[in-house]
């Protein structure tokens, strides 16, 4: 099936944007966000989990979290191009927030059959979750897992936990003597443990998560062909977030160079300043314009899915790093310190960079899929 | 149906039958003579000949400046050359040779010029009966474009051109020139005019084209030299004075962000001809071997390939979503890029095919053992034609950073 020239981007689409786009300009600046999450500059801090539960609930009651749950199970059925506008303006806020998470899970939930109806019904509801499927060693391959379920309970340990203490549910891949399973937890259970990681990024909060003889709903026995079928929307959505804190980065720093003068000129005015930030603005361009078509194929030409998918978040990791390393340079001695928020981005941009695969492991996947497997 | 298909207004959806009945009939066959790649490539008259012909009929046909008034040639039509190009490159016709005369000196004539000589001009250029070639750079003025130093002065109602344009493409085929001169040399912007001036019909009274040799070996381009040639009046565009911003409409259009939607045709090739894309250089690292694998298999290999790869994808999709007026940021943000980056892509990927091919690459179009015929080593050299012709890499960034990001304006 061919995907449509406008990427499937209608108007409610383009509604959706503007108006999360205002939301988060009306109500949450980034000075907001700096007095919320830098109280404490200590580099051995312990991290805290500071959020606006507010303006949180505010986008509940939006029916953002239940965006892309089926129209069938409550949910307001949206096509992923139009969650990725969204997501995108999420990421240009920085918005502390398991939006994402909720998202990720949502995508799994559905395709994990009927099986996950009854936990699609809880998204849209109101409730969050996380996926908590990724090993100690960060392998991004959907078939690792360090839990194991026998008899419908859960022991092991889920690492690199997004958002994990401010969602509701878990969504957890175990080993059972048949294969990979999901399974749908709440966080607050017996035996289930949060131990926050003490992270980088002041705008997000990670945690790992110790099962002890958990019992646990089983969503679907098939929980490999089921991560593997959501995985292209989890990094086209993440891609999206990036790019628009990529352009917040860009923005900021085209106007700190317009302003700051040395040698009687802007610092913009000199093309050492001035080409790399064309190419921070290229590479953005890059990223977003594969974010929407990525998204495009998830939702028009599946068979494509997880080739422009790996694209997408390929280029959204090189944007991350190299949008970020450029804000920081160019804002010059005040982008080294705390008080300036470029480090807010900084760091929330490093983090995504590394989450869900870096560019060079999307890329090995493109590669497989383009060239085909080394024998 | 495809989504712009769906999307036309009546006149296009018509347009568009139209012009598909039209190629199903009267698209040429496979060509006589080996085809260039691009029409700045036109070498042979025979290549020449069979692309006018084309042109002629496609443009009799309507499909070649059908947005232009009726006065001036072109059929009065409503946002229509974007369906005629879609339609033509949908069927893989061969493309347009008149590329200078459509793209740059045809809008530039028209905002610019006057009635009598838009009405004389315009309809040969769409034809292709003349070919237009531009006299913009010079020895001394190349990022620089307002320092060229060609200069006209007044005798009554004509001007005396004297000076020395370089790089100019298809000027030993074109009746015409775009020409951006001096008229006054105490103001470097304001001291400019624009002028449009027969050459071919003056050559060897007061116009020389002399072939200029590429750094592969190949001609294509040529210096041309005016001495004492005569001009009337009537064919300065716009006021003396106003030559830098008659240039602007020019860059403009070039540039793929004017107002009026350049011609374009293509897709047809010659069976021998060679194509540097990505899809050739995948091919490439499977049939040569390292150590006795295929180079494909080398991860870091691999990898390079994909960069260029996605860049390339990304390329594709900037231009797809540069009609989407929902996700632009800037009207022009995306369009500015696109010379920019389909040179640098192009040049990145010939270099990695270089590298694939290890020292085989050294083996040179005369060499009967070189992969691919030696292609590759040409695409290479050529490429840097493509990064510094029409604003050079540097340029693009300088003009991206200030129009786009508002930065301020480098010397």
């Amino acid at each position: 099936m061919a995907q449509p020239d406008n990427f499937g981007f209608g108007e409610d689409a383009a509604l959706l944007k503007d108006s999360a786009r205002k939301f988060f300009a009306d109500n949450f600046t980034t000075d907001k966000l700096h007095r919320m999450v830098a109280s404490d500059h200590n580099p051995e801090r312990k991290t805290a989990c500071a959020w606006d539960q507010t303006l949180w609930q505010q986008m509940v009651d939006l029916g953002w979290t239940s965006l892309a749950v089926p129209e069938s199970v409550g949910g307001l059925g949206m096509p992923v191009v139009a969650v990725a506008g969204l997501v995108e303006e999420v990421g240009r806020a920085a918005f502390p927030c398991s939006l994402l998470s909720t998202l990720n899970v949502t995508y799994v939930l559905a395709a994990c059959g009927s099986g996950g109806e009854v936990a699609l019904a809880e998204i849209a509801e109101g409730f969050t979750a996380s996926l908590a499927i990724t090993n100690r060693q960060a392998s991004w391959s959907a078939a690792d897992t360090d839990i194991k379920s026998v008899q419908g309970r859960l022991n092991g340990t889920a690492w690199f936990v997004q958002d994990a203490r401010k969602v509701d549910r878990l969504l957890v891949s175990a080993q059972t003597s048949a294969g990979l399973a999901l399974y749908w937890v709440a966080t607050d259970a017996t035996g289930v443990t949060i131990v926050p990681d003490a992270i980088v990024d002041l705008t997000r909060d990670q945690a790992h998560v110790r099962f002890d003889n958990v019992p646990a709903l089983e969503l679907t026995a098939s929980g490999l062909a089921a991560l593997q079928q959501a995985m292209p929307a989890i990094w086209t959505l993440l891609a999206a977030d990036i790019t628009g804190a990529a352009e917040w980065q860009l923005q900021t720093t085209v106007a700190y160079v317009g302003t700051r003068q040395q040698f009687d000129h802007p610092l913009g005015y000199f093309q050492a300043v001035k080409h790399p930030l064309v190419d921070v603005m290229i590479l953005i361009d890059q990223c977003k314009s594969l974010v929407y078509n990525a998204a495009c194929a998830i939702d028009t030409e599946p068979s494509r899915a997880a080739e422009f998918a790996h694209m997408a978040k390929a280029s959204a990791s090189e944007t991350a790093a190299f949008a970020s390393g450029r804000s920081v340079q160019y804002h010059g001695g005040i982008g080294f310190t705390w008080e300036c928020y470029v480090h807010l981005y900084f760091k929330r941009q490093k983090h995504s960079q590394l989450l869900w695969g870096d560019a060079a492991w999307h890329r090995a996947q493109l590669a497989n899929i383009l060239i085909g497997a080394v024998a | 149906m495809s989504e712009s298909a769906r999307q036309d207004t009546p006149e296009q959806a018509e347009f568009r039958h139209y012009c598909r009945e039209w190629l199903k009939n009267n698209k040429p066959g496979e060509p006589p003579v080996r085809l260039p790649l691009s029409p700045l490539e036109i070498m042979t008259r025979e290549q020449l000949g069979y692309l006018q012909a084309w042109q002629k009929s496609a443009y009799d046909a309507g499909l070649v400046g059908c947005d232009y008034p009726l006065a001036v040639g072109g059929r009065g039509r409503s946002d229509c050359q974007r369906v005629a190009n879609e339609e033509m490159i949908g069927a893989r016709t061969p493309f347009l040779p008149n590329v200078i005369g459509l793209g740059m000196a045809a809008p530039t004539v028209f905002y610019h010029g006057q009635a009598a000589l838009k009405e004389r001009l315009l309809p040969r250029l769409f034809s292709g009966e003349d070919i237009w070639c531009q006299g913009f750079s010079e020895p001394g003025a190349g990022s620089d474009l307002a320092s060229v130093q060609t200069f006209a002065e007044r005798k009554g109602d004509k001007w005396v051109i004297n000076g020395h344009k370089v790089w100019t493409s298809l000027a030993h085929f074109a009746e015409w020139m775009i020409l951006l001169l001096r008229t006054d040399r105490s103001h470097k912007y304001d001291g400019l005019s624009y002028f449009v001036v027969p050459i071919r019909s003056a050559l060897g009274k007061g116009v020389t084209v002399r072939p200029l040799i590429k750094i592969t070996g190949e001609t294509g381009f040529n210096e041309v030299i005016f001495e004492d040639l005569e001009v009337d009046d009537s064919y300065r565009l716009d006021e003396v004075g106003k030559g830098w911003q008659v240039a602007m409409t020019t860059l403009l259009h070039e540039r793929g962000a004017g107002e009026l939607k350049t011609p374009h045709a293509g897709g047809m090739r010659s069976k021998t001809a060679f194509v540097p894309s990505t899809a050739n250089l995948v091919q490439l690292a499977r049939d040569t071997l390292r150590n006795g694998r295929p180079a494909a298999d080398d991860p870091l290999l691999r990898d390079r390939i994909m960069q260029l790869i996605i860049r390339e994808a990304g390329l594709g999709q900037n231009q797809r979503r540069a009609r989407v007026s929902a996700l632009q940021d800037h009207p022009s943000r995306l369009l500015l890029q696109n010379k920019l980056l389909s040179s640098e892509i192009h040049q990145d990927v010939a270099a990695v095919a270089l590298e694939v091919e290890g020292a085989n690459a050294s083996l040179y179009l005369g060499d009967d053992n070189a992969p691919a015929g030696g292609q590759w080593p040409m695409a290479y050299m050529n490429s840097y034609g493509m990064t510094i012709a029409a604003g050079t890499s540097e340029v693009q960034r300088n003009i991206l950073g200030e129009r786009v990001l508002g930065l301020a304006k480098s010397k």
